[in-house]
């Protein structure tokens, strides 16, 4: 199964710093058993633009769509065997801990 | 309540027969549904089937009589209701295919288990007690799909209406194949740490029957789940843990009201009604617990109340111990309440006062009328019965029961009597 893992910031991070996970590692450990298939980190929300149509008129304004306190920040996908595995996936990557990680499959257009 | 017996032959071999699917369906029924979600996928699908089969066999067993292998014909009927239904919709040839081949165990089913296979039952309580699924869908979907408890009763006994039951559990069913939730029992470390998460669910079904001013409503479910996990789970001492002590709470059922429906606190009841097959099971399970977690120590206290002839007779400090044992593990407001309690009775009403205070410090006993009626009781035996008359009254104003609220009154009365 394909899974979207939304890298998020979150409001009250775990601050204990032993063992954080290596990011690095991470990726290379995933990659190589074809559990990551990409993934990437975002800019700030302030280098987001957000485009609207609106009755045929184009409408561009500045920022993220929602202004909140928590903020996407990365994204990774993911292909799994299922949601267990996606959680093992998940909980072992750094921001698991210093943020949140939402893991939303991908819609299954042929049922 | 049993209805009374039926009288007649034909009234009481029709009773017998209903009592036949009763007993069958308490172990043949989360087989069935476990075994068709396994086959087929589809948890709807196996629900409605297991259920047919037994209302099938409601019909038949009277008129020709139990079959000798009762789950066996059970998962037979269930099997073919479910091959004639996925031929309707002609589903993948595989699954067909799978159902076709799926013959009914022969009597022993266990027993002929090779060690590596692992129970059907037992993948489908972890699925139905996933902790990708919001708490109230775990406890909903377990008592539907594992209990076979009618949608409609949950709904009643859970306070909700039957359509936002139905709903929850159709949501909680399509979240399972949607979020890829695995039909699987975690293994090594993953399964250390989910099994605390289905033990909470149980222990949330068996609690939920102990409302107060309310009849048990869904702790003969735990019970029989707690043994069936345990019988499936030898191993983990924790399930047997707290399967000791859902039997040493049960095993007060009968004894917990008086004649007019009045709750009785453990020391007013009658030690006579006590369920003693219970307590013994509960016993021996706590024989094979070989460690200390939350639900072996709570079982342990359990047990001093349950081998005790008499409230008198109940070894205090025992209970004094486990009680400081759980605070070390699973500090509460609640479990220091009781451990002031314990105290009280084990070393005398000053120790627990002093822990009382303590425990009432950290302010997560603020507006807790126990915690007053637990004062009261204190000060009452240190001799101040107008302080303590004073203090069951006040506890009586906070509490919303109203059968409590008598019982505190009574000891006031008592007290300045």
């Amino acid at each position: 199964m394909k899974y979207m893992m939304f890298v998020c910031s979150d409001t009250e991070p775990d601050n204990d710093p032993t063992d954080l996970p290596d990011i690095h590692a991470w990726v290379a450990e995933n990659d190589a058993r074809g559990r990551r298939l990409t993934g990437d980190v975002l800019a700030p929300t302030s280098a987001a633009t957000t485009v609207r149509v609106r009755k045929g008129e184009l409408l561009v304004s500045e920022g993220p769509f929602a202004e909140t306190t928590e903020v996407i920040v990365g994204f990774d996908l993911l292909d799994c065997a299922d949601l267990d595995e996606a959680i093992e996936v998940a909980r072992a990557h750094p921001m698991a801990r210093e943020g949140r990680l939402e893991l939303r499959p991908f819609a299954d257009l042929s049922a | 309540m049993r209805p009374p017996a039926p009288v007649g032959a034909v009234a009481a071999a029709s009773a017998g027969a209903a009592r036949a699917v009763g007993d069958a369906s308490v172990e043949a029924y989360p087989r069935i549904v476990a075994t068709l979600i396994r086959v087929t996928g589809d948890w709807a699908l196996a629900e409605d089937c297991a259920q047919e089969a037994l209302a099938v066999a409601l019909e038949r067993w009277p008129a020709d009589g139990v079959p000798a292998n009762p789950g066996g014909w059970l998962l037979t009927v269930a099997r073919n209701r479910a091959l004639d239904v996925l031929r309707r919709a002609t589903v993948e040839r595989r699954k067909l295919h799978d159902l076709a081949l799926l013959t009914p165990p022969d009597g022993q089913p266990e027993a002929a288990a090779p060690e590596d296979v692992v129970d059907d039952r037992l993948r489908l309580i972890f699925t139905c007690c996933h902790p990708a699924l919001a708490i109230e869908a775990r406890v909903a979907l377990t008592l539907r799909t594992v209990c076979g408890v009618p949608t409609g009763d949950i709904a009643r006994l859970l306070l909700v209406s039957e359509s936002t039951m139905t709903r929850r559990l159709t949501r909680a069913r399509t979240r399972i194949a949607q979020a890829g939730i695995p039909y699987r029992v975690p293994s090594g470390p993953a399964l250390t740490e989910r099994l605390p998460g289905v033990l909470a669910v149980l222990y949330l079904l068996f609690t939920r029957g102990y409302v107060v001013d309310g009849e048990p409503a869904f702790a003969d479910e735990a019970v029989r789940l707690a043994r069936l996990l345990d019988r499936l789970m030898p191993k983990q001492s924790e399930v047997a843990a707290l399967l000791a002590l859902f039997l040493f709470q049960h095993s007060r059922r009968d004894a917990r009201r008086d004649a007019a429906g009045n709750l009785l606190t453990l020391e007013r009841q009658d030690r006579a009604r006590w369920d003693r097959a219970a307590i013994a099971e509960g016993l021996g399970a706590l024989d094979r617990v070989r460690h200390d977690g939350p639900y072996a120590w709570q079982a342990r206290i359990a047990a001093c109340h349950a081998t005790a002839s008499s409230a008198d007779a109940t070894d205090w400090p025992a209970i004094a111990r486990a009680y400081d044992a759980l605070m070390g593990i699973r500090p509460s407001p609640v479990i220091a309440l009781n451990r002031a309690v314990a105290h009280g009775y084990a070393y005398g009403p000053h120790a627990g006062l002093s822990l009382l205070d303590a425990a009432q410090a950290g302010g997560g006993l603020d507006g807790n009328p126990l915690a007053v009626a637990v004062r009261a009781d204190l000060v009452a035996r240190q001799g101040d019965r107008l302080w303590a008359a004073a203090l069951f009254r006040e506890a009586a104003a906070a509490v919303d029961s109203t059968v409590e609220r008598r019982a505190l009154l009574d000891r006031a009365a008592e007290l300045t009597r």
